[in-house]
C-alpha cells in the first residue's frame, strides 16, 4: 500500500477482499441461500441452451433429488433471488430444476462408479429419507457397504409417506430413490428399529440416524378421546393414504393447522371423498407457515381458509364427532412487535365428519437408549455438532429432522453430505475437522469487444406461470399430477429472466482512469465514485442510498483522486454494461464457480469440471 | 458502443424530483461513442442538472452541429426539442429559434472543431449578440470522428498519439468568450461532476450567453502521455479558482465559508449562486483581471477551472432589441401581421 492508500483505508471501509470466496458466493443469492449450494445460475443457463442432461447432473451432484425437489422443495433460493427485490417475482428456480429432471437424457454412464472391491467398512443408515439416502450416495462410491433400515415397506421416508402423489408422482420418487439403492445399497425395509443398542451390536463402523420427525403433534381438548375415531393426526393419515391403508374420508372435513402439511391434508381430503373441506388456523393469515404457493394451490381447488380460529372443543354427540367449536382470535402486538393472540369473545362451530390435525411434528427417539453415550439436551433432542453431524458417541451421526427438528428435504440433503464427510474421516481415523475447503474459481467471460459468453441482455418478462392440470380432472384422481411443468419454450422464457448473478463485476483499481462511464451507464445506479467513510455514512451517500444492509458494498482501494469505487451489490443486473463502457478494462465480467467438497470426489466430478 | 440496449428497469429507490420524474426519465438512447469518452460524462451531467432543476424536457431545445460532441444530444433528454444543424452553424439556428420563442431553454452542444474552426465566426457573433443560451463546448483537442488530427484548441506542446508535433498555437475559448462579451464563462472537466453540475445549473439559470468550455478527454485519440487534454494531465494540472454552490429559489443557503471569501450572485429568476473563492487573487467579476490570470496560468501550463467570469447585469438579445415578451407562436395572427394600415403608419415615421 502506498501511504495515501493507507490513510484512506484507515478512514473508511477497507477495500473488499474478493479473494475470499464467500464474498462473491454471497452475491449469488440463490446459491448462497441453498443449503446444498447448488449452482443455480449455471444450471439455468444450461436449461436455456437445452442442455437438460448437464443441468440435471449439476443438480444431482449437489442436491441428489432434482426431480423430487423440482416439485416439492421449500425453495429457500426463491425468496433470496435478486429478481424479487428488483421488480416483481423471483425466477421460478424450483420449476426450472424440474425441467432439467423431466427432459434429461441418459445419465447412466455419468453416475459415479461403485467399486466392486469394498473398503471393508460397514455403515448403518436408520430411516430411508433424504438424509440417509444422501449419506449412502456419497459413501458407496468410496467402497463403503451401506445398510438402510426402514420401518416402511419402501424407501423415501416422508417424501413417500407425507407428500401426496398429485404433487410428486410415484415414478419420479422411485426413479431417484432407486438410483441410490441400485448403487448396491443393502435395504432392510419393514424393519422398525426398537433399540439403537441392538444396531450398534451388529458392529457397524458407524451409524447414521436419519429418522426424521415422524410424530405429529396432538391437541388435547375436550372431546379428543370421545371423537377419536374421526380425529386424525395429519401426517399419519397422509401416510395411511400413501400406503393404501385408507382411501376415503367423510364429506365434511375440518383441517386444523396452517403449515404445508395442512395444505397437503386438505387437498388430499378433496380427492378421497371430502366435499366441504376447510382449513382453520389460530393465527392471522399472514403468519401462516405454509408456503405462499401451496396456499394458492389449495385455494384454487376450492378450500377456504379461516384464520384467527382457535379450536376449543371437539363436539361429540352419541359417540360420534359432529363438529369443532372455535374461539375467534385477534392478534395484538406490543411495542417490540411481539404478537399475542387474544380471544374476541365470539365463538363459532364448524360441523364436520372428520378432523385432520396438522399442527406440527416432533422427532421421536424413544428407541435410543439413554445410557449408550449419546447425550440429549433439555428439549430431549440429541446433542449434535452443527458442522460434523457427530453425536456425543463418536461412531453415531445424526442428520435431517432427527437432528434439528422439522425442516425440509433440502436441509436433510445438506446434512447428509456433511455426515458422509464426517463418517469417511472417522472411518479413516482422521480428525473430523480435517474437512476440505470448497473449490472456487473466477474466470473472465469476455469473448470480444461487446461479447460475453453469457446472454447479458436483460429480459423484462414477468414470471412465467406453470401450467396446471384441469381442476375437475385433477380432483378426481389422487395420482394426477396437478402441476404440468414448463415445456421447452416456457422454460427458455423463464430461464432468460435469470440475472446471471454468478457472473461477477470485478474491478481492477489500477486500471481505472475515473472517467465515470460505468457509473453513468449503470441502469440501476449501483456504481459510485466517492470519498470513503465509515460504512453507514458511505451507504447513505451513494447515488441511491444502500438501504439493504444484508447486501455488501464492494469498495476499492483509493483511486488517483483519493476517491474510492463503491458498488452496492444489492440490485446489480449483472448486465455487463459497466464492463462494456469501461475504456481500460478496469471492469470485467468474471464467472464465479463454487463447488462444495464432498466425501467422494466422483459425486461432484461434473461440478468440479467447471472450476478453472 | 454496446450491443444491448440499456435495460429500462431502474432502481426502485431512485429519487424523484418535484415533477415526479427520476434521473432516468431524462436519458436518451445509449451512447454510440467510444467507451470512456468524456462526452458521455457531460451528457450524464446534463441529465443530472435538468433532473435537479426540475426542468420539464419540453422546455428545452437541444441544438448541435457536427462532430462527436454534436451527436450527444441523442443521448440525453429524448423528450426535448432538438435540431442537428450544419457543421459550425448551430449558433445561427439557436439565434433564430431564440428570437422566435424566448420561453425555451436553448442548450447548444458543440465541440472544439465545430466551435473553434469551422464555426468560429458563428460562435463569436452569437456571443456578441448575447443570445440567451447555454453553449457547451466538449473540448478534447482532436478531431475524433476523422481519426485524431489536431484541432484548433490543441495546445502547441501537446503531441499527437503517434508523437507528431503540433505546429500551431491553440485557441482558448474561455478567454475568447470573455473578450467577446459573454456574461457567464466557466471551464470544467468531464471527469469532475462535483464541479461541473453546479456550473451547469447556474448556466441554465443565467439570462444571457453562458459559455462552458469543458475539457473532455478523447480516450481513443487524445488520452496519451504527451497530451494536455488527457484524464491524467487535467487531473494533475487543473486549478479551480472557485467553488460554486447553486442555491435554487426558496432554499436556504447552508454552506458556511469564511467571511470575505464568498461572493453571492443573485440570478435573474431569484436563485442564488454562492461562489467560494479558492484563489485569493481571483475575482470572476473583473474581466481584465480574469483575463490576465487566465493568460498567466496558461503560460505556466495550468488549466484554470471554475466560474471564470460573471456579469449579472448584462442585457440579453431580447432586451437589447426590445422584442415582444411573447413567443411568436403564441401571438395571434393580427398581432403578427397587423395589416396595411399599421404598415402605412410605420412607413409614415420615415417619411
Amino acid at each position: 500500500m502506498k501511504p495515501k492508500d493507507a490513510t484512506a483505508a484507515r478512514r473508511g471501509v477497507p477495500p473488499t477482499d474478493i479473494s475470499n470466496p464467500n464474498y462473491f458466493h454471497k452475491i449469488v443469492d440463490c446459491q448462497w441461500a441453498c443449503p446444498t449450494h447448488t449452482p443455480v445460475p449455471e444450471y439455468i443457463r444450461l436449461i436455456a441452451q437445452a442442455r437438460y442432461t448437464d443441468a440435471f447432473m449439476l443438480n444431482w451432484e449437489s442436491n441428489v433429488f432434482p426431480g423430487i425437489l423440482g416439485r416439492t422443495c421449500d425453495r429457500p433460493c426463491e425468496p433470496a433471488c435478486r429478481r424479487g427485490r428488483l421488480d416483481e417475482k423471483p425466477v421460478a428456480i424450483c420449476r426450472l430444476k424440474r425441467v432439467a429432471a423431466d427432459y434429461k437424457g441418459d445419465i447412466e454412464h455419468r453416475l459415479p462408479k461403485v467399486p466392486k472391491r469394498k473398503n471393508g467398512k460397514r455403515i448403518a443408515l436408520i430411516g430411508a429419507g433424504p438424509a440417509s439416502l444422501t449419506v449412502a450416495r456419497d459413501l458407496m462410491p468410496l467402497g463403503y457397504r451401506c445398510v438402510l433400515i426402514e420401518k416402511d415397506p419402501q424407501g423415501g421416508g416422508l417424501m413417500r409417506s407425507n407428500i401426496p402423489r398429485f404433487r410428486l408422482p410415484e415414478s419420479v420418487l422411485d426413479e431417484e430413490v432407486d438410483r441410490i439403492v441400485d448403487m448396491g445399497l443393502e435395504t432392510r425395509y419393514g424393519q422398525e428399529v426398537a433399540s439403537l443398542k441392538s444396531v450398534l451390536d451388529e458392529d457397524f463402523d458407524a451409524v447414521f440416524v436419519g429418522t426424521g420427525a415422524p410424530r405429529g403433534k396432538d391437541l388435547q381438548i375436550t372431546g379428543r378421546e370421545a371423537g377419536a375415531a374421526n380425529i386424525h393426526i395429519g401426517i399419519d393419515w397422509l401416510s395411511s393414504i400413501a400406503f393404501g391403508h385408507a382411501d376415503s374420508i367423510g364429506k365434511r372435513v375440518v383441517v386444523i393447522g396452517g403449515g404445508n402439511t395442512a395444505m397437503d391434508c386438505c387437498r388430499t381430503a378433496l380427492r378421497v371423498g371430502g366435499k366441504d373441506v376447510r382449513v382453520t388456523v389460530r393465527s392471522p393469515r399472514k403468519d401462516m407457515k405454509a408456503s405462499e404457493w401451496e396456499i394458492e394451490d389449495a385455494e384454487k381447488e376450492g378450500v377456504p381458509i379461516f384464520d384467527n380460529h382457535a379450536p376449543q372443543e371437539f363436539i361429540v354427540e352419541n359417540g360420534k364427532l359432529t363438529g369443532v367449536r372455535f374461539a375467534k382470535m385477534k392478534a395484538e402486538y406490543d411495542e417490540a412487535g411481539k404478537r399475542t393472540l387474544v380471544p374476541t369473545g365470539e365463538e363459532v362451530v364448524f360441523e364436520c365428519d372428520d378432523v385432520l390435525m396438522a399442527i406440527g411434528q416432533d422427532n421421536a427417539l424413544p428407541w435410543i437408549e439413554r445410557d449408550i453415550g449419546i447425550s440429549f439436551n433439555e428439549w430431549d433432542m440429541p446433542v449434535v455438532d452443527g458442522t460434523t453431524m457427530q453425536s456425543t458417541r463418536p461412531n453415531v451421526f445424526f442428520g435431517g429432522d432427527a437432528a434439528w427438528g422439522p425442516e425440509n428435504i433440502i436441509w436433510a440433503v445438506a446434512h447428509g453430505h456433511q455426515a458422509a464427510i464426517s463418517i469417511d474421516l472417522f472411518c479413516k481415523g482422521q480428525s473430523l475437522s480435517n474437512r476440505l475447503a470448497p473449490g472456487a474459481s473466477l474466470v473472465s467471460q469476455k469473448m470480444g469487444i461487446h461479447e460475453w459468453s453469457y446472454d447479458n441482455d436483460f429480459s423484462g418478462d414477468r414470471r412465467v406461470p406453470v401450467p396446471h392440470a384441469d381442476n375437475q380432472k385433477a380432483l378426481k384422481d389422487l395420482d394426477v399430477e396437478v402441476e404440468l411443468g414448463y415445456d421447452d419454450r416456457l422454460a427458455f422464457q423463464e430461464a432468460e429472466r435469470c440475472l446471471n448473478c454468478d457472473v461477477q463485476t470485478v474491478f481492477e483499481r489500477d486500471l481505472c482512469i475515473e472517467c465515470d462511464a460505468c457509473m453513468d451507464v449503470c441502469p440501476v445506479d449501483c456504481i459510485n465514485f466517492t470519498f470513503n467513510a465509515d460504512e453507514a455514512n458511505l451507504r447513505e451517500r451513494l447515488r441511491v442510498p444502500a438501504a439493504n444492509e444484508e447486501q455488501d458494498l464492494y469498495v476499492s482501494d483509493a483511486l488517483k483522486t483519493g476517491r474510492v469505487m463503491a458498488k452496492d451489490e444489492d440490485l446489480c443486473l449483472h448486465c455487463g454494461l459497466c464492463a462494456e463502457r469501461c475504456p481500460t478494462g478496469a471492469w470485467d465480467m468474471q464467472k464465479f464457480t463454487y463447488v462444495e467438497a464432498q466425501a467422494s470426489p466422483s459425486c461432484a466430478a461434473y461440478s468440479t469440471s467447471y472450476l478453472r | 458502443m454496446t450491443y444491448i440496449k440499456k435495460p429500462a428497469i431502474r432502481h426502485p429507490g431512485l429519487r424523484q424530483n418535484n415533477l415526479g420524474l427520476t434521473r432516468r426519465d431524462y436519458e436518451g438512447v445509449l451512447s454510440t461513442l467510444c467507451a470512456g469518452c468524456g462526452h458521455d460524462s457531460i451528457s450524464a451531467a446534463i441529465i443530472e442538472t435538468c433532473f435537479e432543476l426540475d426542468l420539464p424536457a419540453n422546455r428545452i431545445a437541444k441544438l448541435s452541429g457536427i462532430g462527436c460532441s454534436s451527436k450527444t444530444p441523442n443521448y440525453f433528454l429524448d423528450r426535448a426539442h432538438g435540431f442537428n444543424g450544419v457543421h459550425g452553424r448551430m449558433p445561427s439556428v439557436a439565434t433564430g429559434a431564440n428570437i422566435a420563442n424566448r420561453d425555451l431553454i436553448y442548450l447548444g452542444i458543440s465541440g472544439d472543431g465545430d466551435t473553434a474552426s469551422i464555426g468560429l465566426g458563428q460562435f463569436s457573433h452569437a456571443i456578441r449578440r448575447r443570445v440567451n443560451m447555454i453553449y457547451i463546448v466538449e473540448n478534447n483537442g482532436t478531431y475524433g470522428l476523422t481519426k485524431g488530427q489536431f484541432s484548433a484548441t490543441n495546445d502547441r506542446d501537446s503531441k499527437s498519439k503517434k508523437g507528431e508535433d503540433n505546429l500551431f498555437d491553440s485557441i482558448d475559448l474561455a478567454m475568447l468568450g470573455i473578450q467577446l462579451g459573454a456574461g457567464f464563462v466557466g471551464r470544467s472537466f468531464s471527469g469532475d461532476k462535483d464541479q461541473l453540475v453546479p456550473l451547469m445549473k447556474a448556466a441554465m439559470r443565467y439570462n444571457g450567453f453562458a459559455l462552458l468550455d469543458i475539457i473532455s478527454p478523447c480516450v481513443t485519440f487524445n488520452n496519451h502521455a504527451a497530451s494536455t487534454k488527457s484524464y491524467d494531465y487535467i487531473r494533475d494540472h487543473s486549478e479551480a479558482v472557485d467553488k460554486l454552490d447553486f442555491v435554487p429559489e426558496r432554499e436556504e443557503i447552508t454552506a458556511d465559508y469564511e467571511e470575505g471569501q464568498t461572493i453571492y450572485v443573485k440570478m435573474h429568476d431569484g436563485s442564488m449562486m454562492q461562489l467560494h473563492k479558492l484563489s485569493q487573487d481571483y475575482d470572476p467579476r473583473d474581466a481584465d483581471a480574469a483575463l490576465a490570470t487566465l493568460r498567466k496560468r496558461f503560460t505556466s501550463g495550468q488549466v484554470v477551472t471554475g466560474l471564470l467570469y460573471i456579469d449579472d447585469r448584462k442585457q440579453d438579445l431580447h432586451e437589447l432589441m426590445k422584442t415582444t415578451k411573447t413567443p411568436l407562436n403564441a401571438l395571434h395572427m393580427d398581432e403578427l401581421c397587423p395589416g396595411r394600415a399599421k404598415l402605412d403608419e410605420i412607413n409614415k415615421e420615415f417619411a
